[in-house]
């Protein structure tokens, strides 16, 4: 972010030490900047993850320890989301997936729902209206999730975004809401039983002999099939699987797709995590990355 | 690379022998192990899942592995004899140990899943075998995960579901999480303790490479560097305690 540089001189007059604020402000977010980009220039010599998923959790209890509004701790946490973002498309990550959602979430206290459903739908319209942000990372928006579940506002606005970042080719910006990897994995097998019985009818109109194109069909369905129907379809395999807070487990997300992700616990809470733990989630993956891309490998030759 | 296959076949679940019901009066009273350590006894992961890790990196740390092993040839070779060296292995780890597990006061049922097609014709024979034989023992169900792989065991559920509604017998809308749960090898086997509570990994890497990748989904994750032939009970205590100071949420939130 740079900062206004104006030149002064000291005095008691409050405006003036204002003026000053913002210089030293301004001055020390270009140093901010620069020291960033040097550490991403070094941190690139190395295998960088093209993929990065986040688990968002610990905005209740953050907003808990300081005794703010539940709300607030959500709306921090979104702030956070979004420097998060922007850090990693300085980084060259092409993807980001974020946990924003899960089904499970709906059984909560029903005012903490609808006081995130409001959330959500502010914000989305926020980057509706205010294109700076999408713009400047030419980022093109998925929800992945069963639509169906949210309120319609919600609905309406979130596949409104879809459809208005679709054409875009720079960053790909995943947002589960709501979730959960299980609801994912039958929604791909629910299509994939279908699809296969649409194949089934058709051959079946058209060959008379329709035991055998039952078992042909049958015996093909594989691992690629249903790749094809998650909602993650197209998208590579996240690298990364940051769960702030310090708890260790997947809670429901992505369960499919991080056989080989590596998998951290950050203890800060979600709207704490910044720049620097970003560095360190990246170093550890950096040092585990020999290990990762040869059991890739091997699992690649024994398919 | 012993470790990379060992982690991909062989995986040992367990459920404790020693966790404590309410209102049952055979409840048995818990090692002076746990007691010592401090581990709440009533409050136990039924179903502990491990994913044992770490033994090549034991082995070369010892100076137990010849050193010289760069050429892909040759890599290719120690693969296929690695391979089948563990195939014996886990077939004679079976068949040694299938007796005691028989034992009545031993009460422990045995259950081997994975890809039986990839099985050597003995390996298969001797599994089935032991399954037969501890039948009807409940005490502690072992679990030993051989060709196993969280993504093949789900497409085989997708195409045991597809072939019910090729046959009429199902619509594709119908088919829901407890349905596709139901087909899943570890469902019958442990049926209503399918997940486990509690995934243990060793040796330092924090993936879950495809294992219970449905089941897991709510476990917790403990990840320790110890290689797994130095895992003994010590550790475990401490994966145990580790996973009884987690607040478990599925989700949702305590009050």
């Amino acid at each position: 972010m740079a900062g206004s540089r104006t030149s002064c001189s000291p005095s008691a007059d409050p405006k003036v030490e204002k003026t000053d604020e913002v210089v030293t402000t301004g001055v020390l977010a270009s140093l901010q900047n620069f020291l960033r980009k040097c550490l991403i220039a070094v941190l690139s010599y190395g295998p960088m993850p093209k993929h990065i998923a986040f688990i968002m959790d610990g905005n209740r209890r953050y907003a808990k320890f300081r005794s703010i509004q539940q709300g607030a701790g959500h709306r921090v946490g979104f702030s956070a989301l979004i420097a998060s973002l922007m850090y990693c498309y300085e980084m060259g990550v092409k993807y980001i997936t974020v946990y924003a959602f899960s089904i499970d979430n709906f059984k909560r206290d029903p005012s903490e729902v609808q006081s995130l459903m409001e959330l959500m739908e502010e914000k989305i319209n926020e980057l509706l209206d205010n294109r700076s942000v999408i713009n400047k990372i030419n980022c093109k928006i998925n929800f992945w999730g069963n639509l169906d579940l949210l309120c319609e506002p919600v609905r309406l606005a979130a596949q409104k975004l879809m459809a208005s970042t679709a054409g875009n080719t720079g960053l790909v910006f995943s947002v589960c809401m709501p979730y959960n990897s299980t609801s994912e994995i039958v929604n791909a097998v629910n299509e994939v039983c279908a699809e296969r019985r649409e194949m089934l009818q058709i051959e079946h109109a058209g060959d008379c002999n329709g035991y055998a194109a039952n078992n042909g069909v049958h015996s093909e369905i594989s691992v690629a099939d249903l790749d094809r129907h998650m909602y993650s379809a197209g998208c590579p395999d996240p690298d990364i699987v940051i769960r702030t807070s310090g708890e260790t487990r997947l809670s429901n997300f992505l369960l499919w797709q991080t056989t080989f992700s590596h998998l951290q616990n950050p203890d800060p809470l979600w709207p704490e995590f910044s720049f620097r733990h970003l560095v360190w989630a990246i170093l550890q993956y950096q040092r585990a990355y020999p290990y990762l891309e040869q059991s890739r490998n091997l699992a690649k030759k024994q398919m | 690379m012993l470790s990379n296959f060992l982690s991909r076949t062989i995986h040992r679940t367990r459920l404790p022998d020693y966790r404590l019901q309410a209102g049952t009066d055979a409840a048995v009273a818990p090692p002076d192990a746990l007691a010592q350590s401090g581990i709440r006894p009533e409050s136990l992961p039924r179903h502990v899942a491990v994913v044992p890790d770490g033994n090549r990196r034991w082995a070369q740390a010892r100076g137990l592995l010849t050193p010289d092993g760069h050429e892909v040839g040759r890599r290719a070779l120690e693969h296929t004899m690695e391979v089948d060296y563990l195939m014996g292995m886990i077939e004679r780890t079976i068949r040694e140990n299938v007796d005691e597990y028989e034992r009545r006061e031993n009460g422990i049922r045995v259950h081997v899943i994975g890809d039986p097609s990839r099985w050597p014709e003995s390996l298969q024979k001797t599994a089935r075998e032991a399954e037969e034989k501890t039948r009807n023992n409940s005490k502690l169900h072992l679990m030993l995960a051989t060709c196993y792989s969280g993504r093949w065991e789900l497409v085989q559920a997708c195409r045991a579901l597809a072939h019910k509604v090729q046959g009429n017998l199902l619509r594709p809308e119908d088919i829901d999480e407890s349905m596709l749960a139901g087909e899943l090898q570890t469902s019958a086997a442990a049926g209503e303790f399918s997940c486990p509570d509690l995934v243990i990994r060793t040796s330092g890497e924090q993936r879950l490479s495809n294992f219970l990748l449905w089941q897991s989904a709510y476990s917790e994750l403990y990840f320790t560097d110890t290689l797994w032939p130095d895992f003994g009970e010590a550790e475990y205590l401490q994966a145990l305690s580790s996973f009884q100071s987690r607040e478990r949420r599925f989700g949702q939130r305590t009050a």
